[in-house]
């Protein structure tokens, strides 16, 4: 690819061509041609079942898990293909990590959730190991609730306080893109707008593409809204122009609520 | 089934108010302007009176555009709707303003009669205006860019009668400097109908904004 597509201010990160995604027979990606902006928040709207999902999780190679998943056409991480047979998927994973919907903390210490990644690595200097979960945890806003707790069961903190333990989990691997699939969907109003600010603050240093089915929430906190149908990608574009001045009618018909 | 249709149903409630509030200011104009042709106080404090209704009308529809904000959270072109609603609304109580001050204009002129070029060119104003509001409202209501953008030129026609009634009102205060009360009064009303006719035109623009989505600068 020409390299000087990522060298431009506005960089693209990932450039995703003509993707299609089979469930054996059914497709459920067709033809998606979208980039994704460095350093910006991309949000993945649509209704259930649009592809959503299904797409962030092509960002990452988590398809691959599923059997009689077939995916065509490219897309490119920093100009390299992710779907090339000799990427090392492990190691794509690391740099395209993953939040879920539900939190899922391991049933372990706060401690060793966050030093789960790293030491998976090979990492077992106990001081570096202390600076990374200090500085992923203040990374996910979570260090002054947790710092006299860190020896304690992840499982006894709140819901909110869970997501963020997973963010930071994720943080400590050193990623560059982060992919969230409705990652405040089971949290109360307040965790959710935690959640929202800490992802605003994440996007100075990362890459965040973010499913939500909150419209409010895609308006609030990402610079980029992609909208999806279908298996389709019907429009995306600047969040402020798709939620003042959508071009196509399904896009308003979606977020203004009037869909189906 | 559609899922947001007792938004729907607020958001053309708003609307038909604001025709009714388009209808109060339409009519409060022509009275003030009649009022002060025939230089009939008595028909200018009808129209002072009447302005606590078209403030009142216009507060209740606030009230509705901000609740609707508030417990909608209303997106694309239902957001336009609500924006445009309001600055409608502000451009039409403005207008009613404008009535009350050229109504209040004409209980400060004493003479017995109007002189009667400047009668003439008032009239035609006050006609032009009220065209513009009207034109305005129908673009509104038909969603139609193009009754907007035809609707604002009319803008142009009133600067210019404005340009001509100010001339004439100047040198009636030169040749006959005991018109100069009158005079100015006619010139503060010239004023305010040019003003008027202005706020049509952001009822225009307005208009366009919430059918296309983009900004145009119409006078």
């Amino acid at each position: 690819m020409d390299k000087s597509e990522l060298n431009e201010p506005n960089k693209n990160k990932i450039l995703v061509k003509k993707l299609n995604l089979f469930y054996k027979d059914y497709q459920a990606l067709k033809n998606i041609n979208l980039n994704i902006k460095a350093n910006k928040i991309t949000a993945l709207i649509g209704p259930s079942g649009c592809g959503k999902s299904t797409f962030l999780r092509t960002l990452n190679r988590m398809n691959d898990l599923i059997e009689g998943v077939k995916v065509e056409g490219t897309i490119l991480l920093e100009g390299e293909n992710i779907y090339e047979p000799e990427v090392d998927v492990a190691n794509l994973r690391k740099r395209v990590g993953m939040v879920f919907q539900r939190p899922n903390p391991f049933p372990m210490s706060v401690y060793d959730n966050v030093a789960y990644g790293p030491r998976i690595h090979g990492l077992k200097n106990k001081r570096q190991l202390d600076e990374i979960i200090e500085k992923s945890l203040n990374l996910a806003a979570l260090w002054e609730e947790v710092s006299d707790r860190l020896f304690k069961s992840a499982l006894g903190l709140s819901g909110g306080q869970q997501q963020r333990l997973c963010i930071a989990r994720l943080l400590a691997v050193e990623p560059e893109v982060l992919l969230m699939d409705e990652p405040s969907s089971a949290l109360d109003p307040i965790s959710t707008l935690k959640i929202e600010e800490l992802i605003q603050v994440l996007k100075k240093d990362y890459t965040i593409v973010i499913v939500t089915h909150n419209m409010q929430q895609a308006a609030r906190v990402s610079d980029v809204t992609a909208f999806f149908l279908n298996g389709e990608l019907i429009e995306h574009g600047a969040t402020e122009e798709i939620f003042t001045r959508p071009k196509d009618q399904r896009t308003e018909d979606y977020i203004s609520g009037r869909f189906g | 089934m559609n899922p947001r249709s007792s938004f729907d149903k607020a958001l053309i409630e708003i609307q038909e108010d604001i025709f009714q509030l388009a209808n109060l200011v339409g009519q409060a104009i022509y009275n003030a302007v009649q009022s002060l042709i025939k230089l009939d106080p008595a028909g200018a404090a009808q129209v002072i009176m009447c302005d606590e209704e078209i403030d009142d009308l216009y507060a209740k529809i606030e009230s509705k555009c901000i609740k609707i904000i508030a417990t909608q959270q209303p997106i694309a072109r239902d957001l336009r709707m609500v924006v445009t609603g309001i600055k409608i609304l502000l451009s039409l109580e403005r207008i009613g303003d404008h009535a009350v001050d050229i109504a209040q204009a004409t209980m400060c002129i004493r003479e017995s009669e109007l002189n009667r070029k400047s009668s003439e060119y008032l009239t035609k104003m006050s006609r032009i205006v009220q065209q513009m509001i009207k034109d305005s409202l129908e673009a509104y209501s038909e969603r139609d860019v193009q009754k907007a953008q035809e609707m604002c030129t009319l803008d142009d026609e009133v600067d210019h009668i404005f340009t001509k009634i100010f001339q004439l009102l100047i040198d009636n205060i030169l040749t006959d400097p005991k018109s100069i009360v009158q005079s100015s009064y006619l010139l503060y009303v010239s004023r305010y109908l040019e003003r008027i006719a202005d706020h049509a035109t952001d009822i225009g623009e307005a208009v366009i904004y919430l059918i296309t989505g983009e900004r145009k600068k119409l006078n």
